[in-house]
């Protein structure tokens, strides 16, 4: 008994590997970006927020270093003020006074990866909260639920074919370890919100609107499938 | 002013080759793009790219509209003297921005 109490800590690691970040089936070169935090596009925006931190925010908060180290790592989270889980961009919006950053503007992109970077290294680690158990189950559903012209679901592509190639690209297992992230496509910074809109129009199908709930149920579902990968924000991708 | 990101050797001794690193945020934006509604946003790109050291100029790039947002340049220089390099992008709509550092060679 003794000897397999031992032996179970090496089979951990084992099966944490099976689950692969988005950065690990990167070219080279792209993994060598967003290391280097000198020419990781990603770190122009962080800058940005920490401007933007020192006007507005370490008034209340300080040191960021120390006020906001994990904080991203547990989002989304239970928002007492509207009874419903909140994302972390949607938290940053939501408590400074006007005027409110709207959704995918620069600012909240730019402060968002200011907060996340914060918990870079950090395990994603989704809160112990009840009251999030029914957001994430409609997450769940709407991960697994076929959609678009194409009739596919997320499930399709990120858990049955992970690892095999969509036209130019390989499909991740769409683990949300490092938003907001630099996206080349995109030629500038993104949020996860916007990456799930893209992969809904890719089946051509409607995506819901930014801010909506779904994307805050999806979230949470992807969170807790990732629980212990270490945040990369700001990440950058294909 | 555009957020800038730089890795220069502050130190340096006579003869060493330094690799200078430049990351810029600038939209690059081509002119010949239409927008949802068939617009065409207008071009602003960066136009040009200056570095010199103590005075003289060790390297010079003119950007095209096909250069990806937030260009990233990379180049090398040998440090011979103690001197400022000074970066200076200038481009559309007015863009200039200088940044300086000082290389101190032992
Ligand atoms: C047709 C297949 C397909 C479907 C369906 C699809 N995706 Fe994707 N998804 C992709 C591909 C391919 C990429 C990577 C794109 C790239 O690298 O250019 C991606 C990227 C992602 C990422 C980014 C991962 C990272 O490393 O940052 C997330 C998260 C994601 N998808 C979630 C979803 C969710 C949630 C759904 C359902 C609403 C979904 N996807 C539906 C193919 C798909
Ligand atoms: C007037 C003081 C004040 C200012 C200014 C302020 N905050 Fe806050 N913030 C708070 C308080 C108090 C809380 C915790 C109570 C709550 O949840 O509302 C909080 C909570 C947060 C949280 C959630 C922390 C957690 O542990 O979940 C984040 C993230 C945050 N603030 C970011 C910011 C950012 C970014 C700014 C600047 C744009 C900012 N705050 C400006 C007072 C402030």
């Amino acid at each position: 008994m003794r000897f397999l109490l031992a032996l179970l800590p090496l089979c951990l690691p084992a099966a944490a590997a099976e689950r692969r970040s988005g950065f690990d089936d990167m070219a080279p070169q792209t993994q060598a970006m967003q290391r280097d935090d000198s020419a990781n596009p990603g770190m122009l925006w962080v800058l940005e927020g920490e401007a933007l931190w020192a006007r507005g925010c370490a008034s209340c908060h300080g040191d960021a270093a120390l006020s906001m180290r994990g904080v991203a790592a547990r989002y989304p989270a239970w928002d007492a003020a509207t009874g419903a889980p909140i994302d972390l961009a949607g938290r940053i919006a939501q408590h400074q006074g006007a005027p409110r950053l709207a959704r995918e503007s620069q600012g909240l992109l730019a402060l968002t990866a200011f907060v996340a970077h914060q918990s870079r290294g950090l395990p994603i680690n989704p809160p112990e909260d009840a009251r999030l158990a029914p957001a994430r189950a409609r997450g769940a559903a709407l991960y697994t639920q076929r959609r678009g012209q194409l009739d596919l679901s997320c499930a399709q592509c990120h858990d049955d074919h992970a690892g095999r190639r969509l036209a130019g690209s390989t499909i991740p297992q769409a683990h949300p370890t490092g938003y907001p992230l630099y996206r080349l496509e995109w030629q500038g910074l993104g949020s996860l919100q916007r990456r799930l809109r893209g992969c809904m129009t890719g089946v051509r199908a409607e995506p819901f609107a930014y801010g909506a709930a779904e994307y805050v149920e999806i979230e949470l579902f992807l969170a807790r499938r990732a629980a212990g990968m270490a945040l990369e924000t700001p990440a950058v991708r294909p | 002013m555009a957020r800038v990101l730089l890795n220069i050797p502050a130190r340096a001794y006579p003869g060493d080759i330094l690799v200078i690193r430049t990351l810029i945020q600038h939209v690059m934006e081509t002119g010949y793009r239409p927008d949802a509604d068939g617009v065409v946003a207008p071009r602003d790109i960066l136009r040009r790219f200056t570095c010199t050291y103590d005075g003289e100029v060790v390297m010079e790039a003119d950007f095209s509209p096909a250069i990806a947002a937030n260009p990233y340049l990379t180049f090398t220089l040998t440090a011979t003297r103690t001197g400022t390099i000074t970066l200076r992008w200038q481009g559309d709509n007015g863009f200039d921005q200088t940044e300086t550092r000082e290389l101190v060679v032992v």
